[in-house]
Parts: structure tokens; C-alpha cells; sequence
């Protein structure tokens, strides 16, 4: 499967966007780590903002900064958005909850306990009533989320945004589940080359094979800790502008092998 | 879309597990609700909850999957010999050439809720708990691909309601693209406290049994269940068809539909193009019908935006339960038992119908041989999608 990246977002711990990460990524400038610094959620009316929970506001930045890479409207932009299993805090604080006398779920909790929140609220921030879905697939949820926005794209839609964000889980569920840092990450792919397009990507599906690794060490922990950010190598493919070969692991004991040809 | 052929599916709900089971609760008209008496919840309710007794330990070799979501979906699975018809198809286009594209929304959470009560004096978890095998949504396609030795394309779509509805998307443009030959769709999912008080916090569950489309509607009944669909290019005999799939969203409000159905109505539209079709093709709307006075107001609206008000439409959860992300594929299977036994299944506990939705909603079964029939699911979130689907 064949398509063009038009455009990328970057939100995770010292990439506050595509512009800075892509130096990062390109090796031009050192990682610096550092804290998850978001940025203002313009798309969000401040009712709604109010009422979202982490994994929403971390996927929104994504988007809407891989839109502030893309030329024109988004009145009609399907979406696909992965996560592996969305907002831990929420989940963490719903169980708590139930465990105890008092069984007071607090109803914005529990709508922002849904896997599509995030979905939900881009709809409301952008005005777009295009198809999204929302998936998961576990360590491989970043893998699933491009093999189901680059199908979309090869089955008739001209542009699909993919969004994958997670966020750090707390204890006691961080002690089953590690996902330590955020990250989130949105590609814009389309069907056809335009004046923008990053790159190509050729995307198949094969055998186990060593998934590739990020060579500076902050951003390797960045890629274990997060599967969200198990994308990065591909992301730094794009900004390096030199055609490589990606290989991020998949579902069923396989690999997607992901040719990255820059333009 | 390219037509796919639903050449064997399975079932299990509260309301009868396997198909026969479940025709002839829709046939009888027998409900699988009753007053809820689910684990330690206590809240003035009714669901559709799948006996405990139904549930056995999961297969040999598939323990760490173990949890209630997953125990539903194996009963589902060996219903009617799927789980064998699955096997012979992979051994017909090889393990890597079928895809697994499921629905739930709140996978096996419920394991996560009973760990927290056994959380250790540090607060720590049990280590016996593996959230990865039950609680991850993947959990769901995970299991199924292990027990049933499939390593094609997969995931889980967590779309809330809309759940194992939109999975038959991702399954369609999966098998259009190429990059597998056949698909097992469907969905589970199965009570816990998150969905029971979360909705209850809501205010959106019913005192009783739930009532679509009745003018006295107080909310939804929750329910559990699953259902499995095989999806391939070609068939022999006379499988039904997936015909068109269409889906959108609302930009409207993260838990209240919107006012008019404007993506209810869009979705349907999609779908119908999706089909190449016009209303007027349509025999039967199995439509989402939770109960809520919005739901079935906002639904109502929209169908007859689309179709007029003559077209027959019913909701089944009254039958069921409202299966959460599970109702897109046990719904599609409820079409599937209307097409081919001949008759349209009406709505259990309506009395009187709602005099402001003017609709040819059925109260009663009708021996009538649907040929062409859609599912509708929406979901919080403002997600939407309708199945057309078709002899």
C-alpha cells in the first residue's frame, strides 16, 4: 500500500511539535527531554477544553499540529485514531471508585472513559462529520492505526489524518502496564503527491523481523515507554529526507515493513 | 462497496446463545432481561446478562486471556461450529490471509475492578491480574486470533456503541485493499461496574425492562453478549450479503445525540450509496433504539428524513439488552436470522408507542421476507454507522 504523507504533528515530553522535532529527529539538534509542554487547544470552544481529560488534549495537539503543516479547509477529513488502551488516569480513578462504599462514577469521567473521546471531541473541535474510528491493538496500536488510515487511503478517501496518542499510566496501573511517558503523533496521508508531501511511504506486511530502533538513547526510552510513540523511527525517516526503511512490529507475530521515500 | 458474503455467523446474549436459541426467543417474543442482580451492583435496574453458568474457563493454552468478556466471546464462538468454520477457512487461505476486526467498548475492564479490591497494602495490583490479556481492548481479537490460529491483519475498534458495527468497515476495506481474503468480525461485551453506574450516573438506566420507542421510554437496560460474522469475497449457497457500510460523526456533544440525527441521517445515506441503493430498497430498519428519550427521538427524526415514515423499523434490545459495542454485530446477526427465517422481529415491552415519532415502528413480529435490511448503531462520542445487508 502505497501513500503520501502530507503533513506530520508531534506532541511528547520536549517535542512541542513537527517543527522542533523534526530537527530533533533529523539529529541537527540534541534531544533535550524534558516535560510535556501543550499547546493552546484553539480548536477546543473553552466549555469543552474544560471538560477533557489527558489523552484527549494530547491527541488534539497532534492534530491540530499536523493541520498547521497542511494547506486548506478540513471540511471533510476522516480520521483514524489508535491508542492502546486510552486515558489511564480516568480508568484508574473509575476503578478506585468502584472499589469503594460510595459508587459515584462522575458522569464526564465515564464519557471520557470511552476509547473514542478523543474522536469525539476532534469532531466537535473541527465541525467534521467524516468518518473517524477509534482502535486499539495493544503495544501495536501506532502499527494498526497507519495499516487502517493508509487502507482508507487506498480504498478511496483522498486524505486521512491519523492521531495516536497515550498517556502515561498511574500506579497502581503503571505496575501492569507501562506506559511512563506521553507522546502523541498525527500523520496526514493522502492519495496523491502534492507541492507539500513529505514523503511516500509503501507499507507491507511480513514476517517477525527486528523492529527498528531510535540510535539516541532519551528518544529509545521515549519509543519503549510509550506505545504511542513506537512510530518514531518512521517519524524520524521523514525528517532525516532520505529514503529508509522502517520496520515497526505488528499484530499476529508480524512486522509492517515501511519503505519512507522523501520528496 | 464490493459485496461480501456473511457465510456463517454465531451468537450468544442474554436472550439465547446460539442462533437457534435466539430465533426462537425473538420468535416467542421471551426477553433475556431481568431485574439486575449482576455482581455486587445495586442499582434499580434491569439488563440482559448471560447466565454465569454459560461461562466456561477458556480453552487450554488460552488462560492468560482469561475475564468474562473473553469467557462471552468463547461461548459465542463455538456456537453453531464457527469456531470449526473459521479453522477450515484458514486452512483454505492460510492463517496470514484472514483478519480479525472486533468491537467492544469496555473490553474485559471488569478484571480490572475486581483487582482494585484486592490491591495490596502498597496499593499494588495482584499478580495474578494481567491487564494486557483482559482488560486491553486487544485483548478481544488477541484472544480470538490465538485460539483460533489466525496471523492476518487485526484490531480492536473502541468506538463505544458503534463498536463491532464500524468493525465491519475496517474488515470490508481490509479485504479491498488486498491485504486479506476474509475477515471474522463482531463485537463483545459484557457487564461491569464502570458501564452499570457510569450509565446510572447518566440517569440514562431504565427502572425496568427497556422500552424503545415507547411514549413512557426512561432509558436503556444493559446487556452482554457477543456475536462473530465470517466475511468473505466468495461464497456458495445462499449466504446473505454485507452490501454497504456508512459512517460518520456528529461534531455535536460527547453524550447527547444530535438534536435533528444529522449523522444518524448521514451515516444511513452512506451506507445506502455505499450499496448502491435508494430507501425505497430498504424492507426493514433494525434501528439502535436504546430507550433513551433522545436516542429514539433523534433516531426517529432521522429516519424519517431518509426514508419517509413507511418504511418498518424496529429496535431489538428490549430483547437483548443494549450489548454496548457488542450490538453492531448482534444486531447485523438478528438481521441475518430475519432474512432467512422470513419474518421482522417487533420490540419487546412497547406499549405505546411515542404519538411525536411517526414511524411504521413493529410491536409485533410480522411474517415478512425482508430482502434487503439495515442495522443502525450510534455511539457517545457521536458516532455513527449503518450495516445494509441482504439476500
Amino acid at each position: 500500500m502505497r501513500a503520501w504523507i502530507e503533513s506530520a504533528g508531534i506532541a511528547g515530553p520536549g517535542l512541542p511539535g513537527w517543527d522542533t522535532a523534526r530537527a530533533v529527529l533529523a539529529s541537527e539538534s540534541a534531544y533535550p527531554g524534558g516535560d510535556l509542554v501543550l499547546p493552546k487547544l484553539d480548536l477546543l470552544p473553552a466549555v469543552e477544553r474544560r471538560r477533557t481529560g489527558a489523552l484527549v488534549k494530547l491527541a488534539l495537539a497532534a492534530g491540530q499540529d499536523a493541520l498547521a503543516h497542511k494547506a486548506g479547509g478540513i471540511a471533510f477529513l476522516p480520521s483514524v485514531f489508535a491508542s492502546s488502551g486510552g486515558d489511564g488516569e480516568v480508568i484508574n480513578e473509575i476503578c478506585i471508585t468502584l472499589a469503594g462504599n460510595d459508587r459515584q462514577v462522575s458522569p464526564t469521567r465515564f464519557h471520557n472513559s470511552v476509547h473514542n473521546a478523543p474522536a469525539g471531541y476532534w469532531s466537535i473541535a473541527t465541525g467534521t462529520r467524516a468518518p473517524s474510528t477509534s482502535l486499539s491493538a495493544f503495544d501495536w496500536s501506532f502499527a494498526a492505526g497507519l495499516v487502517e488510515a493508509a487502507t482508507q487511503v487506498v480504498t478511496g478517501y483522498d486524505c486521512v489524518l491519523l492521531i495516536t496518542a497515550d498517556v502515561p499510566y498511574p500506579q497502581p496501573l503503571l505496575g501492569v502496564r507501562k506506559v511512563k511517558l506521553p507522546f502523541g503523533s498525527a500523520l496526514l496521508l493522502a492519495a496523491n503527491r502534492t507541492e507539500r508531501s513529505l514523503g511516500a511511504v509503501d507499507i507491507t506486511i511480513a514476517g517477525r523481523s527486528a523492529q527498528t530502533r531510535m540510535p539516541e538513547p532519551l528518544l529509545e526510552q521515549l519509543r519503549e515507554d510509550n506505545p504511542s510513540a513506537r512510530g518514531l523511527p518512521l517519524f524520524a525517516a521523514l525528517a532525516a529526507r532520505k529514503a529508509t526503511t522502517v520496520v515497526l512490529d505488528y499484530v499476529g507475530e508480524k512486522s509492517l515493513v515501511v519503505e519512507v521515500s522523501p520528496c | 462497496m464490493d459485496p461480501l458474503y456473511i457465510s456463517r455467523f454465531a451468537i450468544a446474549s442474554s436472550a439465547g446463545i446460539g442462533a437457534g436459541a435466539m430465533l426462537e426467543a425473538l420468535r416467542s417474543r421471551r426477553t433475556g432481561l431481568a431485574a439486575c442482580d449482576f455482581e455486587t451492583a445495586v442499582l434499580d435496574t434491569w439488563v440482559g446478562q448471560v447466565p454465569n453458568q454459560a461461562l466456561a474457563p477458556l480453552p487450554a493454552g488460552c488462560e492468560r486471556f482469561d475475564c468474562r468478556n473473553n469467557r462471552i466471546a468463547h461461548l459465542a464462538l463455538v456456537q453453531d461450529g464457527f469456531d470449526q468454520s473459521v479453522r477450515a477457512a484458514r486452512d483454505r487461505y492460510g492463517a496470514d490471509r484472514i483478519g480479525v476486526f472486533l468491537g467492544t467498548s469496555t473490553s474485559g475492564i471488569l478484571q480490572t475492578e475486581l483487582a482494585y479490591r484486592r490491591r495490596a497494602a502498597d496499593g499494588s495490583l495482584p499478580d495474578d491480574f494481567l491487564y494486557g490479556t483482559t482488560h486491553n481492548n486487544f485483548s478481544l481479537a488477541w484472544f480470538l486470533q490465538s485460539s483460533l490460529g489466525l496471523t492476518g491483519p487485526a484490531a480492536v475498534i473502541s468506538t463505544a456503541c458503534s463498536s463491532s458495527a464500524k468493525a465491519f468497515a475496517n474488515a470490508a476495506r481490509m479485504i479491498s485493499a488486498g491485504l486479506c481474503d476474509a475477515a471474522v468480525v463482531g463485537g463483545v461485551d459484557s457487564l461491569c461496574l464502570t458501564t452499570l453506574y457510569g450509565f446510572g450516573s447518566l440517569g440514562l438506566l431504565s427502572a425496568g425492562p427497556c422500552r424503545p420507542f415507547d411514549a413512557e421510554r426512561d432509558g436503556i437496560s444493559i446487556g452482554e453478549g457477543g456475536a462473530f460474522l465470517l466475511l468473505e469475497k466468495t461464497a456458495s449457497g445462499d449466504a446473505i450479503r454485507l452490501l454497504g457500510v456508512g459512517e460518520s460523526s456528529d461534531a455535536y456533544h460527547m453524550s447527547s445525540p444530535h438534536p435533528e440525527g444529522l449523522g444518524a441521517q448521514l451515516a444511513m445515506r452512506a451506507a445506502l450509496a455505499s450499496a448502491d441503493m435508494t430507501p425505497q430498497d430498504i424492507d426493514y430498519i433494525n434501528l439502535h433504539g436504546t430507550g433513551t428519550r433522545a436516542n429514539d427521538e433523534t433516531e426517529g427524526k432521522a429516519i424519517s428524513a431518509v426514508f419517509g415514515d413507511d418504511v418498518a423499523c424496529s429496535s431489538t434490545k428490549g430483547w437483548t439488552g443494549h450489548t454496548l459495542g457488542a450490538c453492531g454485530a448482534i444486531e447485523a446477526v438478528i438481521c441475518l436470522l430475519a432474512i432467512r427465517h422470513g419474518f421482522l422481529p417487533g420490540s419487546a415491552n412497547t406499549r405505546k408507542l411515542d404519538p411525536s415519532i411517526r414511524l411504521r415502528y413493529l410491536v409485533q413480529n410480522e411474517n415478512l421476507a425482508a430482502q434487503l435490511v439495515m442495522s443502525n448503531a450510534f455511539g457517545f462520542g457521536g458516532t455513527n454507522c449503518s450495516l445494509v445487508l441482504g439476500s
